[in-house]
Order: structure tokens, then C-alpha cells, then sequence
């Protein structure tokens, strides 16, 4: 299942909040962030080490972040 | 590449040369407890410019224009610079007016809360309480959905436009210095008694500046979000940063003999209980709605943030009337009109909080 959460344009904590939201929903398995600022980026590799996810890849595509974070399986 | 000041040691250090840099300021000559107060030196540019005629808080201070300059620096260095703009910019405008009616009913933004707190003013404490509760009401819109929506990018030259305008306040500065005695120099206003006549050397403030500009644009260092932060994802990231910077204000102050203990007879402060802590309610409220303590919406504006740029003439807005409408409070305490406008301001910041909820 491909869970993705576009976040760019975004601003502080809107990315946190749905990254979070997600991460509570899903609990586990792969979860796909795009932001498009390096706060943002920090902030939600931060945020979603403090709930035991793995940072898997950040790639950067055209101006923006692609995070995937990593939980189980 | 890794960012050393987005670490935990990072922001420490940046929180402890914050304080030590704040409280420097008021040895070389910044105004007692008010090292740095974003919201005090942005009142005083305004009235610097002739914009409110308080001729006790006239003095473009360079602190400001540092802090914008020095993020842009950073953001530049740093390859973080970007334009981007049209995330609700009305509605930060307003934020950023009723930030500023609400801190100038207390006397302080956030950062000269914690330096008056590090400077013995228990007042302080009031404040404190006051910003932790707007910034507690302000999470609870956004765990309910509240946004003000995605920017876009946008030209380069956007993110240009506040930073030239520091750059432009610089020039007027060089161009009209102060003359001593004398309340006027070219087009600018000159405090001759009062918080606005009390500075450092312009070059030492601006040099302070630049430094706390660059270091804060790095850790993200933002006096609001450090207590949002706790309240909303239990994260003391941003907090350690203000604590520290209360920490090493209260040292060096102690060591300056900068420390006085108490509620009475504090500089720029007054002792009304209930407006301290409902103006900085009101402060925070606001701070919150729009994403970043006064300090932080200047180093967004520094690396090309248009939205926080128009937050930033919010408060400059505000701060006129503030003076002009009598809003503002001294050290007599705060005024009939003051309080009026603390309540339009709060209904104001409710409304956009309960109408701007995504699915409501």
C-alpha cells in the first residue's frame, strides 16, 4: 500500500501534523513524505524517529524532499 | 549534508550565545531587560520612521535589520534560499498587528519575557503563563484541523524584497545618524529620553545582529515554537534553545550585576497582573496562528518568506497603532484603550482560528 503525504508549501508544524496523523493511523509499514523546505525535512525526520520510524531514503526531486520512513515488516 | 545547528547541541549553543549576546546589549547600552525584544525594536523602528510620535520609542534599531540579513546570509550560504509566498498574507497581517497590540500591552515579546525573567522581573512569570496559554489554545485549532493553506513558489526576486528593505533602513540610518541632542535627523526620529534613547554603538547592534540572524536561521531557533512543540507533540527540541538562552541571560546578568529580584520598580515593566498575563495570551494566540514567535517570522522573511514578511508589516502596523490609538502600556500600567483592543484582538485571532479548519 502506498501511503503518501504531500506536505510541500506547506509551513511549520503542518507537515509534523500530518505526518504524525499518519503515522498514528498506519502504525506501521511504509510511509512516503513530500516537503519542499529542509526545516521541513528536519522537523519531520525528527518527529518521526521520537515515534520509533526509520528515516529510510530522502531523495531530492525538483526543489523538494521525498522522505521515506520505515516501520516493522 | 548535515546540519550541526538542527541538532540538540545545536540549538543549546544557539540558545546560550542568544542569551549572553542579549544580555552584552544591555551593558553596551540596549535598554535594561531588553537585550533583544523583537517586538519592542520593531515598535521603535516605527517610530523611528515617524509612523507613531511616542518620542520615547524612536530608534531604527539595527538588531532588526540584522536578524533579517543574517538569515539571508545563512539561507544563501547554505543554498536554503526560496521564494515562496500566498499562504493566507491577509490573514498574517492581521496576526501580526494583534501580535504586536498584545505584546506592547505586556511590554515584551517572548524573548524579552525570558530576558526579563534572567533579569530578576517576576512580572515576567505573568507574561510567561499567558503566552504558554494562547500558544495551548492555538493547538488546539490546529489538532482540529486549523491551516492557512500551502504557498507556492514564486521569482527570486520576491524573496528579495524584505531583505532590500532592511537593506534600505540601513542606508537611511548611515544617511540620517543621530545628532546628539537633537530629536530629529533628516527623516528620522531620535528618542532623546525613554527605552528609544537607550542603544548600543549602531555597529555593535548591527554586527549582533547578523550573527544571531545566521545562527538562528540555521537551528531554527523560535521562542514560540519551543513551547508549542511540548504541548503539541510532548517534543523538547526548540525548548532546550530558550531555556538555554534564559539560562546564560540569567548568568551573565548575575555576573554584570544585571540581576534584580521582584515585582516592583522594574525596567519598562508594569505590575498588573492580569494584563501581563492576558496580553501575551493574546500574543501567543497569535504567534501560534501564524507559525512563529516575532524573531522566527524575521528569519523566514530573511530566506524568502513573502507570508511571514507580510506578518512582519502586521506588527509594524500595529505597532502604530499601538502608540497612535494609546493602546500600548507603560510603566504606569496598561490603558482603557489598550484593554479594548486585547479583546477585539482575541475574538479577531478566535475567529480565524474556528473558520479557517480544513473539513469544517
Amino acid at each position: 500500500m502506498n501511503n503518501i503525504i504531500d506536505a510541500k508549501g506547506l509551513s511549520c508544524p503542518q507537515p509534523v501534523i500530518l505526518t504524525l496523523n499518519a503515522i498514528k493511523k498506519i502504525k506501521t509499514g511504509e510511509l512516503t513524505v513530500l516537503v519542499d523546505t529542509q526545516t521541513s525535512k528536519e522537523n519531520v525526520n525528527r518527529a518521526a524517529k521520537s515515534k520509533g520510524w526509520n528515516v529510510e531514503k530522502v531523495e531530492s526531486v525538483n526543489d523538494s524532499y521525498k522522505i521515506v520512513l520505515r516501520k516493522g515488516n | 549534508m548535515k546540519n550541526l545547528f538542527a541538532t540538540k547541541k545545536g540549538i543549546v549553543g544557539v540558545g546560550v550565545v542568544i542569551g549572553i549576546l542579549a544580555s552584552l546589549l544591555q551593558l553596551w547600552g540596549n535598554p535594561a531587560n531588553m537585550g533583544i525584544c523583537v517586538a519592542c525594536f520593531v515598535r521603535d523602528m516605527t517610530g523611528a520612521l515617524g509612523l507613531h510620535r511616542a518620542g520615547v520609542v524612536q530608534y531604527l534599531r539595527p538588531e532588526i535589520m540584522g536578524f533579517v540579513l543574517g538569515s539571508f546570509i545563512a539561507a544563501y550560504a547554505f543554498k536554503e534560499f526560496k521564494s515562496r509566498v500566498g499562504s493566507a498574507p491577509l490573514v498574517r497581517f492581521i496576526l501580526g498587528f494583534f501580535a504586536m497590540i498584545g505584546a506592547l500591552i505586556f511590554l515584551g515579546c517572548p524573548w524579552r519575557a525570558i530576558l526579563r525573567l534572567a533579569g530578576g522581573d517576576l512580572n515576567a512569570i505573568l507574561g510567561l503563563l499567558g503566552l504558554a496559554v494562547g500558544i495551548w489554545v492555538g493547538t488546539l485549532f490546529l489538532k482540529s484541523g486549523y491551516n492557512l493553506g500551502s504557498s507556492h513558489n514564486t521569482y527570486t526576486s520576491v524573496g528579495w524584497i524584505f531583505p532590500v528593505v532592511m537593506v534600505s533602513f540601513l542606508v537611511l540610518l548611515f544617511f540620517n545618524p543621530m545628532i546628539s541632542g537633537q530629536a530629529q535627523s533628516g527623516v528620522l526620529f531620535y528618542s532623546l529620553e525613554g527605552p528609544g534613547s537607550m542603544h548600543a554603538p549602531l555597529l555593535i547592534s548591527l554586527g549582533i545582529g547578523l550573527v544571531i540572524g545566521f545562527i538562528a536561521q540555521r537551528s531554527r531557533f523560535c521562542t514560540m515554537g519551543a513551547i508549542r512543540d511540548v504541548i503539541l507533540f510532548k517534543q523538547t527540541h526548540l525548548l532546550m534553545g530558550l531555556i538555554s538562552m534564559a539560562v546564560a541571560a540569567f548568568i551573565m546578568n548575575l555576573v554584570l550585576s544585571q540581576f534584580k529580584l521582584g515585582f516592583a520598580e522594574q525596567p519598562i515593566a508594569h505590575t498588573m497582573h492580569i494584563w501581563n498575563f492576558a496580553g501575551m495570551v493574546l500574543a501567543g494566540l497569535a504567534f501560534t496562528l501564524a507559525g512563529g514567535c516575532p524573531g522566527r517570522q524575521l528569519f523566514l522573511s530573511g530566506e524568502g518568506d513573502g507570508d511571514a514578511a507580510v506578518f512582519v508589516i502586521g506588527m509594524i502596523v500595529g505597532a502604530g497603532f499601538a502608540h497612535n490609538f494609546g493602546l500600548a502600556s507603560s510603566g504606569a500600567g496598561a490603558t482603557s484603550a489598550g484593554i479594548i483592543a486585547l479583546f477585539i484582538g482575541l475574538v479577531s485571532c478566535l475567529l480565524i482560528g474556528f473558520t479557517m479548519r480544513e473539513n469544517f
